[in-house]
């Protein structure tokens, strides 16, 4: 994550201004801006949430919640089964809108405009908001279609536009070398790995702000779950990435913030570091710590 | 709910605790060898180093252990760290008191200075904050950390004092100036083990309270005015 890394070349060297520098063997000069993460404070707040709750009939999933996702940073929601975390992440995307009896209240906006609102067409929000599930479910239709399904329901027909956009996204999603010579092969031939990168390249085909994950590594191998982590890396900084997950190591090697949710309620939300080093409240560390019960 | 990693835990605490016992020993010891001019103890004190070595090597190796197959976070991290770090402390504690012994060894062998010097008493308030700045650590209690901190000044007024007495001696009997030099180091590495005390108190305190107290401005202002 280091801005200072970014500006060197292939050596090592490069031209990386430093107060307090100090001069290393091999001449790379180092500062004590190179200890120090990029600061998170200051980035723009893309999805705010202000005392929002979900109800399932008379029973509150997500209650009172308030916090800011800020944009192009990745945030993790963590917290024990029924907490709301998923309730909360669908909520962003308005998935809930499927479910009978489903209410919402209080505030959650992305970008400045209220997702509840009337006004908001739920087809072109899930074109800002793609989301990404726990079981890779791509469609039974060739890798290529799988990829250009999103820009064709949005109106896109352009054979060579559609073409670039398929390979930029496969590329995007670390899977272009894997599957460039047989896009026309049914999607589910390939291994659950690859089906969630193909699943991450059709949610960006159609260059959303908010990528939304729920447990998008549970069901794979470490392998193949660490290049989605690696994916995840990468598509920061580009989108806003909310992810869910119950791995709590994933969710700090992951994450920039995180989100603890228990019983319904947001407890605590801070940087990532900040929260696996020193909780502030009692419940979240006992949470990470396994203590809970 | 009882955890695995609670199990660990508790081993370390026991294994850091038996490592600061034998440390303290050791000091003791050498200490006593000085005074007592007993060349013996402070050779069984110098022998009695390679344990505390393999004691510090074990206790790295275990919390290396449960940080890899236990990734503990918040506390349990701090709390690892902390051992860590007070493994290295008590170890050096260790080294100190061999160094003492070694002065022991030397001033044995030469004709005893009648020079007022209390190195029982510093030796006595340093390893009072060892033992209070373990006992911070067992008993997570950040206060007795915060006093183990005050009491380092006591040690190293002690020190100061010692440096004057021993520049007086000097002037007035240049020819014991060698002796001399050995008390003025053992009066050092009693201020050492003060400033190891220290240290573990302070890592006490990160474990208890997540905030880092070194390096803390005043503390230099307090000690440049020295």
């Amino acid at each position: 994550m280091g801005t200072a890394a970014e500006g060197r070349n292939e050596h090592g060297e490069g031209p990386v201004a430093i107060s307090g520098e100090a001069q290393r063997p091999g001449h790379i000069r180092i500062g004590i801006e190179d200890f120090r993460d990029e600061p998170l404070s200051g980035r723009r707040p893309l999805i705010l949430s202000r005392n929002f709750s979900v109800y399932y009939g008379t029973a509150a999933a997500v209650r009172d919640a308030s916090f800011d996702i800020p944009e192009k940073l990745v945030t993790a929601v963590i917290g024990p089964s029924g907490c709301g975390k998923s309730t909360f992440l669908r909520a962003i995307n308005r998935m809930n809108d499927l479910i009978p009896r489903c209410r919402v209240e209080g505030g959650l906006s992305l970008d400045g405009q209220d997702l509840y609102s009337p006004q908001v067409d739920v087809v072109a929000l899930r074109k800002t908001v793609g989301m990404v599930f726990q079981k890779p479910n791509p469609f039974p239709k060739s890798i290529f279609d799988n990829v250009a399904y999103g820009p064709r329901i949005h109106g896109m027909s352009d054979r060579g536009r559609l073409a670039e956009i398929v390979e930029h996204s496969l590329k995007r999603a670390a899977l272009w070398d894997e599957v460039k010579d047989r896009l026309g092969d049914n999607a589910l031939g390939l291994s659950g790995g690859q089906q969630q990168r193909l699943c991450i390249a059709r949610a960006i085909a159609v260059e959303p702000k908010v990528l939304l994950m729920d447990e998008p590594a549970s069901a794979l191998d470490p392998r193949s779950t660490a290049r989605i982590e690696e994916l995840i890396a990468e598509l920061r900084g580009e989108y806003t990435i909310v992810i869910v997950t119950h791995n709590m190591q994933q969710a700090a090697r992951v994450s920039d913030l995180t989100a603890f949710f228990y019983e319904g309620s947001l407890i605590e939300f801070g940087e990532t570091k900040q929260i696996f080093t020193k909780p502030r409240e009692r419940q979240t560390e006992d949470y990470i710590t396994g203590r809970f019960g | 709910m009882s955890r695995h990693i609670e199990r660990e835990i508790e081993k370390l605490k026991r294994e850091i605790l038996a490592l600061g016992a034998v440390v303290e020993e050791s000091l003791h010891n050498a200490v006593s060898a000085l005074e007592r001019r007993d060349p013996e103890l402070a050779r069984q004190t110098i022998d009695g180093d390679p344990a505390i070595d393999q004691m510090e090597v074990d206790v790295e190796e275990n919390c290396l252990k449960v940080l890899a197959l236990h990734q503990p976070v918040a506390r349990d991290l701090r709390l690892i760290i902390a051992i860590l770090k007070i493994n290295n402390d008590l170890e050096r504690v260790g080294d100190l008191a061999v160094n003492i012994a070694e002065r022991a060894l030397f001033l044995a062998t030469r004709e005893k200075i009648e020079i007022p010097l209390d190195f029982v008493h510093m030796a006595d308030v340093a390893k009072k904050m060892l033992k209070k700045s373990l006992d911070a650590l067992v008993g997570e209690d950040p206060a007795l950390a915060h006093e183990v901190c005050r009491m380092d000044d006591e040690v190293d007024a002690i020190n100061r004092e010692m440096y004057g007495v021993i520049q007086g001696a000097i002037r007035k009997q240049p020819e014991r100036l060698e002796s001399l030099i050995h008390l003025l180091s053992v009066s050092r590495h009693l201020e050492r083990v003060g400033d190891s005390a220290t240290n573990i108190a302070e890592d006490v305190i990160y474990m208890i309270e997540g905030v880092i107290v070194r390096h803390k401005v005043e503390k230099y202002q307090a000690r440049d005015s020295s």
